[in-house]
C-alpha cells in the first residue's frame, strides 16, 4: 500500500462510498435534487481512475449507466443528437457520426484501448470538463451545444459557455449532461492529438478545427479550459499571413509545464499546427 | 446483486462499489485475471461484460448485475488461441496473457495484423514485444478456419 | 529427436495462457496479514519523530525491532532496510504496519516529522562516489598525436523503469523457529543471505521460495531483498503471516530503476576512417545507497568504447550517490548507457569526416585475435563483422539510406555487443552449483535459476535432455526453492542458459554414463538414489585482474547490429519506429523460439528507452509514477519486427550458446537516434521525447 502525502495518495476504500442506483431517469433526477452532492456516475474510466490515486470526486455516485434514455444517436434536421451515455465504441461504429463528424471519429479512434472505447462516454468526456479530454476540442470546434436534464425540463448550453473553469461545468447541482447537440458542419473537419505514445495517452496538446467561413479552431491542453482560438480565426478569415495567425494564437492560449509535457512545446506544436491545418484544408 | 459468471449465475454481498476484478478475484476466488496498475492501463484485468473487454479494475461491481461476466477461466472459443499462444511464443511470463486471451477472443476472423494491433491497444505486454502475441493470433485465425471448412481433412 | 535447437513450446504454457498459472498476489490464504509501508516525504534528512494513530490489532516494525543487522546485505553494508534515523531518499521506508483488515490499515495515520538537509539531486553536483573505475590500454597521448581529427560529445540517458507488469510482491509465514518467503523474484539466495543478516538466523532457517514472477528485468533482481526483508520483519514479530504487495504507483515511485548516465567521449581518427584514440568519461547516477552500482559502472566501462579495437584508450568511470531512489539493475545493466554513446558518437564521426557509417565501422569493428580495451583477447566466435554484414545487407542499408535523404523518414544502424556472465572473476566468486537428481521417469534440474518469463524451465530442461540422452519431457525443472536447490546463482547477466547450462550439461554427461544402458527407474531399483552436483568451472586461459582491471572481462561476448526507420512527425515531434531489423550472434539457439522472443521482448524495451519511457523526477522523486503517464510501448508504438539469429559458437557455452537475454536492448536506442539524425536532427540524449526532438528541429532550423 502506498503512503499517503506524498504525491501517491492511496486508494479510497470503497467502504467510504456510496452508490444510489436509480430504476428510471425521471427517480435518478429526482435524486439528484434531493440531494445535489451525487456525483454522476457512468462507465467509470474517469472516476475510477481518481478514486485510484486517492481523489475522491465526492463521497456519493448516482448510478446513470443503466438509463437508456440517455443513450442514442439521432438526427433531428440539421442537428446531431449524441446521448450522454454514447460509448467511443458506438461513435466508431455509427454511420451517420462518420458523416457528420469525421473529426470525433478521429478523436475517438486515438483513444486506442478497446476496453476503455467499451466504457468511456460523450457525457463523461464532457462532464468532467479536463482540459486534456479527448472529445472536448471538437464540441468547441462545431459549435455544440451541451444538453442538461434536471426535472424542470430541457436546457442548451453552447458548449464554451458549459466549460466555466479547470474541472468544473455550468451544470447545476441538480442536472445531468443528457446529450450533445452538433449542428451539420459547413467545411473540411481537421484532428490531431499529440501524445507521449501512439494509443492509450493523455494529451500533450490536441487541436480540432473546421475549414468554415470564418475557421473554428479550438485546443485542449493549452489553458484550463478549451480554447477557442477566435482571434487567430478571424486573422486567417482576413487573409493575414499564417505568422501573424500564429502569432496571435500564442496570446490566446496559456500552457503550462506539467509532468506530461511543457509549455514551450505546446505553443510550438500549436503554431505548427495552425498551419498545416490552414494548408491542408485549402482546397 | 446476481450476474452471470463464466455462464453460472452467482450472488454477490460486496459493497455496490467494489471494483468487479476484487470481487471476481477474492470473492469467487477466480484469480486468472490480474491487477496490474488500477488505472485502466495495462488491461490485465480484462474481462469480458456482455462480451465486450472492458478493465475490470474500473467497473463497479454493480454494472455487472444482470448482466454477463466472463474471464479467463470461462472465456469461450478460446480454445485455439491458447494452443498457438503456448506454440508460437505468444505467452512469456504469463502475467498479461489472461487479460490479453480475453480481448483477443473477440478479434474476428479475417483481421489484418493492423487490425489487432488495434484491438489489443489496450493491453500492455513488458516480454514479448507483442510480435509472438500477431502470431499466434494469426495461427490460431488459421487453424480454426481450416477446422472449421466442411469437408476439409485434417 | 536432438533437443537442443529445436523451438520447443514452452513447459509451462498451459498454466499461463488458462489463468491457472499463480502468482504472489494470488496466494494469499485467509489469516494473513496486509501490510502497508510508511515512506520518506523529503530527500535528505533527519526523522525527529515518528507518531503513529492507530486503533487495535496493529504490528507496527521499526528499525528498532531488526533483530540482526538492520542492513540490506548485497555489496557495500550501506543501506538500511528500515530508515533509522535519517532517511538519504524521497520514498525511503521509515516504518511497516500489518493489520488483518485493509481498511484498518488504509485509515491508520502516521505523522513523521523531519529537519530537512539540502539534498544532492545532480550526480554531477555529487560529492560521493560509490566507486571509480579507470580502464587504461596503450598511450592516450600517442593516439591523439597520430590523429587527423578529433570529435568529441556527451551523451545522456535518463532513468528507466523496469515496468514489469506483476508489480512486487512478497508473504513471509513464520514457521520450524525460521521464517519462509515466497515471492516475485530473480535471486532466491540473493533475498536468502539478506534475511539471513536481517533476522540474525542461520541459513538452515531462513527458506526463499520463488512464485510464479510476472516480469523481472533485474528489477527483481536486488529489490526483492528489501521487500521480503519487510514481509519477514513483520510476520516475525506478528507470529502471523503477512504479504506485502506493492501496488503499481508504489512500485514505481519507490523501487530501483536503470541508472541514468552521462557520458562523455573524446576520439581521434585518422583521415581514413581509424580509430586511434578514445578518451571516454562515464558517469552514472546510482541513488542514495551503492546496491549495485560498482557493477553496473564496471559494465558500462567495459562496453564504452563499443564494439571496435583502438591501440589507445583511457576510460574513467564513476557512480555518484545522488539523494534519490538507489537504482539498480534493469536488463543490460550499463551496457545500454555506454553503447548509446559510443554508437551515436560513431555516425557523428562518421559525418565529420564525410565517410559512410557503414564503412567506418568496418574498419575498426573487432575481429578474432584483435585485444579488447582490457587485453583481451577475442577468439573466433567474435561476430561483430558478420551481424553488421548481414544487417546491411538484408535492409538494404545503404540504398534505403539515400532513398529517404530531404524526406521526414530516416534509417540509422547501430553495432553492439555484450559480455555474457558475469564480470571478471565473478563467476568464480560465486562458484554456482547445480545438480541434476534421478527420478523414476527421468531426471529432476535442481537450480535457483528462475524462470522470469524467458523460458528458463524449458531451455535448462533441453540442455539437460540432451546431455542425457533423455526425451524432454522426461526432465522435470524444480521449483526454486530454497529449501531443496543449490545456490547455482542469480538470475541475471545473461547467464542462466550459458553458465548454469553449462554446469547442467556436465552433470548431465556424468549422469549418462552412470545411467549406462539402465532406464531411471532400473538404475534407482538397483542402485537408489542418484545425485550429480557439479560446480562453476573457469575456462582455461580466462584471467582477470580486479586490481588492474585488465584481462578477460568476459567469457564471451555476443554481438548485434540492430537497423531502425524511423518517422517524425515534422509538427509534434513524434517520433514512429516504423521497422527494426535486429541480427543477433547466439552462438547456438538453444530453443530459437525462445530466443527469437527474447530479441523481440528487449528490442521492444529498447524501442522504449528510445523515445517513450521518461522517468519526470521532481524534488528527488518520481514525479510521474503512473502508467498513465510513464508510457511503455503498446501495440501501435511497437514496430514489425526482423529478427535474424547467427551462431558463431562460444566454444565454453553449452552446445555452443552465448548468453541472449540482455544484448538485445543494447541496440535500438542508437540505431533509432542514429536514424533520427538522418531527418537532419541532432538528437545526444535519451528519452528522445516529442520535447526534445521539436528542440533539436527549431535548433535546425
Amino acid at each position: 500500500m502506498r503512503n499517503p502525502g506524498v504525491g501517491s495518495e492511496m486508494r479510497i476504500p470503497v467502504e467510504e462510498l456510496e452508490l444510489r442506483r436509480p430504476a428510471s431517469l425521471d427517480e435518478a433526477l429526482r435524486m439528484l435534487r434531493a440531494d445535489g452532492s451525487l456525483v454522476p456516475l457512468a462507465g467509470g474510466t474517469d472516476i475510477y481512475v481518481q478514486l485510484n490515486a486517492g481523489v475522491a470526486p465526492g463521497q456519493r455516485f448516482l448510478d446513470i449507466w443503466g438509463l437508456d434514455a440517455l443513450r442514442g444517436i439521432a438526427v433531428h434536421g440539421d442537428t446531431l443528437r449524441l446521448g450522454a451515455l454514447t460509448t467511443y465504441t458506438e461513435l466508431l461504429a455509427s454511420p451517420v457520426v462518420g458523416e457528420w463528424l469525421p473529426m470525433l471519429i478521429e478523436a475517438a479512434r486515438q483513444v486506442g484501448s478497446v476496453q476503455i472505447h467499451n466504457r468511456g462516454t460523450l457525457g463523461g468526456n464532457i462532464g468532467n470538463a479536463s482540459p486534456a479530454g479527448d472529445t472536448l476540442p471538437v464540441w468547441a470546434a462545431a459549435e455544440a451545444a451541451v444538453v442538461l436534464l434536471s426535472l424542470d425540463g430541457e436546457r442548451r448550453v453552447p458548449f464554451l459557455e458549459f466549460q466555466v473553469d479547470y474541472r468544473r461545468t455550468a451544470r447545476r447541482h441538480d442536472e445531468l449532461v443528457a446529450a450533445v447537440e452538433v449542428p451539420r458542419q459547413d467545411g473540411a473537419q481537421w484532428f490531431r492529438k499529440a501524445g507521449a505514445r501512439a494509443a492509450q495517452t493523455i494529451s500533450k496538446v490536441v487541436m480540432a478545427a473546421v475549414r468554415s467561413s470564418p475557421p473554428r479552431i479550438a485546443l485542449g491542453s493549452v489553458a484550463p479550459v478549451i480554447v477557442r482560438a477566435r482571434r487567430a480565426e478571424a486573422l486567417l478569415a482576413a487573409g493575414a499571413p499564417i505568422a501573424d495567425a500564429q502569432a496571435m494564437l500564442l496570446q490566446e492560449i496559456a500552457p503550462i509545464d506539467d509532468v506530461r509535457s511543457t509549455a514551450a512545446y505546446r505553443c510550438e506544436v500549436a503554431c505548427r499546427w495552425l498551419a498545416r491545418f490552414w494548408e491542408e484544408t485549402r482546397s | 446483486m446476481r450476474f452471470t459468471l463464466n455462464g453460472r449465475p452467482v450472488d454477490t454481498t460486496a459493497h455496490p462499489m467494489a471494483r468487479l476484478l476484487d470481487v471476481v478475484r477474492e470473492e469467487f476466488g477466480l484469480t486468472g485475471t490480474k491487477e496490474g496498475c488500477g488505472e485502466g492501463e495495462c488491461g490485465a484485468c480484462t474481462v469480458l461484460l456482455d462480451g465486450a473487454p472492458v478493465n475490470a479494475c474500473l467497473v463497479p461491481v454493480a454494472h455487472a448485475a444482470g448482466h454477463d461476466v466472463v474471464t479467463i477461466e470461462g472465456v469461450p472459443n478460446a480454445e485455439t488461441l491458447r494452443e498457438t499462444f503456448v506454440e508460437h511464443g505468444g505467452t512469456q511470463c504469463g502475467i498479461c496473457t489472461p487479460g490479453l486471451i480475453v480481448a483477443a477472443s473477440v478479434i474476428p476472423q479475417g483481421a489484418t495484423e493492423h487490425d489487432v494491433r488495434e484491438a489489443l491497444a489496450g493491453n500492455l505486454c513488458r516480454c514479448t514485444g507483442y510480435q509472438g502475441i500477431y502470431r499466434a493470433i494469426a495461427a490460431a485465425h488459421a487453424r480454426s478456419a481450416a477446422r472449421a471448412e466442411p469437408g476439409r481433412r485434417e | 529427436m536432438p533437443a537442443v535447437g529445436t523451438s520447443l513450446a514452452r513447459t509451462d504454457g498451459p498454466s499461463k495462457v488458462t489463468g491457472q498459472a499463480r502468482y504472489v498476489a494470488d496466494m494469499v490464504v485467509p489469516g494473513t496479514l496486509f501490510a502497508r509501508t510508511i515512506r520518506s516525504s523529503i530527500p535528505r534528512g533527519r526523522i525527529t519523530g515518528v507518531r503513529f494513530e492507530l486503533d487495535d490489532g496493529f504490528t507496527v516494525v521499526t528499525a528498532a525491532d531488526v533483530p540482526g543487522h538492520n542492513r540490506v546485505a548485497l555489496i557495500a553494508d550501506d543501506q538500511p532496510c528500515l530508515a533509522d534515523g535519517r532517511v538519504e531518499h524521497a520514498e525511503e521506508p521509515i516504518a511497516l504496519l500489518a493489520h488483518a483488515d485493509r481498511l484498518a490499515l488504509a485509515r491508520a495515520v502516521v505523522h513523521v516529522a523531519y529537519a530537512p538537509e539540502p539534498a544532492c539531486l545532480d550526480p554531477r553536483d555529487s560529492a560521493e562516489m560509490f566507486k571509480r573505475i579507470e580502464i587504461a590500454k596503450g598511450s592516450l597521448e600517442q593516439g591523439f598525436a597520430a590523429a587527423d581529427l578529433i570529435v568529441e560529445g556527451e551523451y545522456r540517458t535518463g532513468h528507466q523503469e523496469q515496468l514489469y507488469i506483476e508489480p512486487h510482491g512478497v508473504i513471509a509465514t513464520p514457521e520450524d523457529g525460521g521464517i519462509t518467503v515466497a515471492g516475485s523474484l530473480q535471486c532466491p539466495y540473493y533475498v536468502h543471505k539478506a534475511l539471513c543478516v536481517l533476522l540474525g538466523l542461520p541459513p538452515h532457517r531462513v527458506r526463499v521460495v520463488q512464485t510464479e514472477t510476472g516480469g523481472g528485468f533485474g528489477g527483481k533482481e536486488d529489490y526483492p531483498s528489501i521487500i521480503a526483508g519487510h514481509a519477514a520483519l513483520l510476520a516475525w514479530k506478528a507470529r502471523q503471516p503477512v504479504a506485502v504487495l506493492y501496488d503499481r504507483q508504489e512500485d514505481m515511485a519507490a523501487t530501483t530503476k536503470r541508472h541514468p548516465a552521462v557520458i562523455r567521449h573524446r576520439t581521434g581518427l585518422t583521415r581514413d576512417g581509424r580509430l586511434v584514440a578514445m578518451d571516454i568519461d562515464v558517469l552514472l547516477d546510482g541513488g542514495a545507497y551503492t546496491t549495485l552500482s560498482p557493477v553496473v559502472l564496471s559494465r558500462a566501462c567495459l562496453h564504452a568504447t563499443g564494439a571496435y579495437r583502438c591501440d589507445h584508450v583511457r576510460i574513467r568511470g564513476r557512480v555518484a550517490k545522488t539523494n534519490t531512489p538507489p537504482n539498480g539493475a534493469f536488463r543490460g545493466f550499463g551496457a545500454p548507457q555506454a553503447l548509446f554513446a559510443a554508437e551515436v558518437h560513431m555516425d557523428r564521426a562518421a559525418e565529420a569526416l564525410g565517410l559512410d557509417p557503414v564503412a567506418l565501422r568496418e574498419r575498426n569493428l573487432l575481429r578474432p585475435g584483435d585485444t579488447t580495451a582490457t587485453g583481451q583477447v577475442l577468439m573466433d566466435d567474435c561476430s561483430a563483422g558478420a551481424v553488421l554484414a548481414e544487417a546491411v545487407h538484408r535492409t538494404d542499408f545503404r540504398a534505403r539510406r539515400e532513398a529517404l535523404r530531404g524526406t521526414s523518414r530516416g534509417i540509422g544502424l547501430a553495432l553492439f555487443f555484450h559480455g555474457a556472465g558475469f564480470t571478471g572473476s565473478g563467476e568464480t566468486m560465486l562458484a554456482s552449483r547445480a545438480s541434476l537428481e534421478l527420478t523414476p521417469t527421468g531426471v529432476r534440474v535442481l537450480a535457483s535459476s528462475t524462470e522470469i518469463g524467458q523460458g528458463t524451465r524449458t531451455a535448462l530442461a533441453q540442455i539437460v535432455a540432451e546431455a542425457t540422452a533423455l526425451d524432454p519431457s522426461a526432465v522435470e525443472v524444480a521449483a526454486a526453492d530454497t529449501a531443496i536447490v543449490p545456490d547455482s546463482g542469480p538470475t541475471v547477466a545473461s547467464r542462466t542458459c550459458m553458465v548454469v547450462g553449462n554446469i547442467l550439461r556436465r552433470c548431465g554427461e556424468t549422469l549418462r554414463r552412470r545411467l549406462g544402458s539402465l532406464t531411471p527407474e532400473q538404475y534407482l531399483r538397483r542402485h537408489g538414489p542418484l545425485v550429480v552436483s557439479e560446480q562453476y568451472e573457469r575456462p582455461a586461459g580466462l584471467e582477470w585482474d580486479d586490481v588492474t582491471y585488465r584481462g578477460s572481462a568476459y567469457g564471451c561476448y555476443g554481438y548485434g547490429c540492430d537497423v531502425a526507420e524511423v518517422e517524425v512527425d515534422p509538427d509534434t515531434g513524434a517520433v514512429r519506429v516504423i521497422a527494426l531489423t535486429a541480427v543477433i550472434d547466439v552462438g547456438r539457439a538453444i530453443n530459437p523460439g525462445l530466443v527469437r522472443g527474447q530479441i523481440e521482448g528487449g528490442s521492444a524495451q529498447g524501442v522504449g528507452y528510445a523515445v517513450l519511457e521518461d522517468v519526470v523526477m521532481r524534488e528527488g522523486r518520481m514525479a510521474n509514477a503512473q502508467l498513465t503517464n510513464y508510457a511503455i510501448p503498446t501495440t501501435l508504438d511497437t514496430p514489425a519486427m526482423d529478427v535474424v539469429l547467427l551462431e558463431h559458437p562460444y566454444a565454453h557455452g553449452p552446445y555452443g550458446a552465448k548468453g541472449v537475454g540482455e544484448i538485445p536492448i543494447n541496440g535500438p536506442a542508437p540505431a533509432i537516434v542514429n536514424a533520427i539524425r538522418t531527418t537532419g536532427l541532432d538528437l545526444r540524449d535519451i528519452p528522445a521525447t516529442p520535447e526534445r526532438v521539436l528542440e533539436a528541429s527549431c535548433a535546425s532550423r
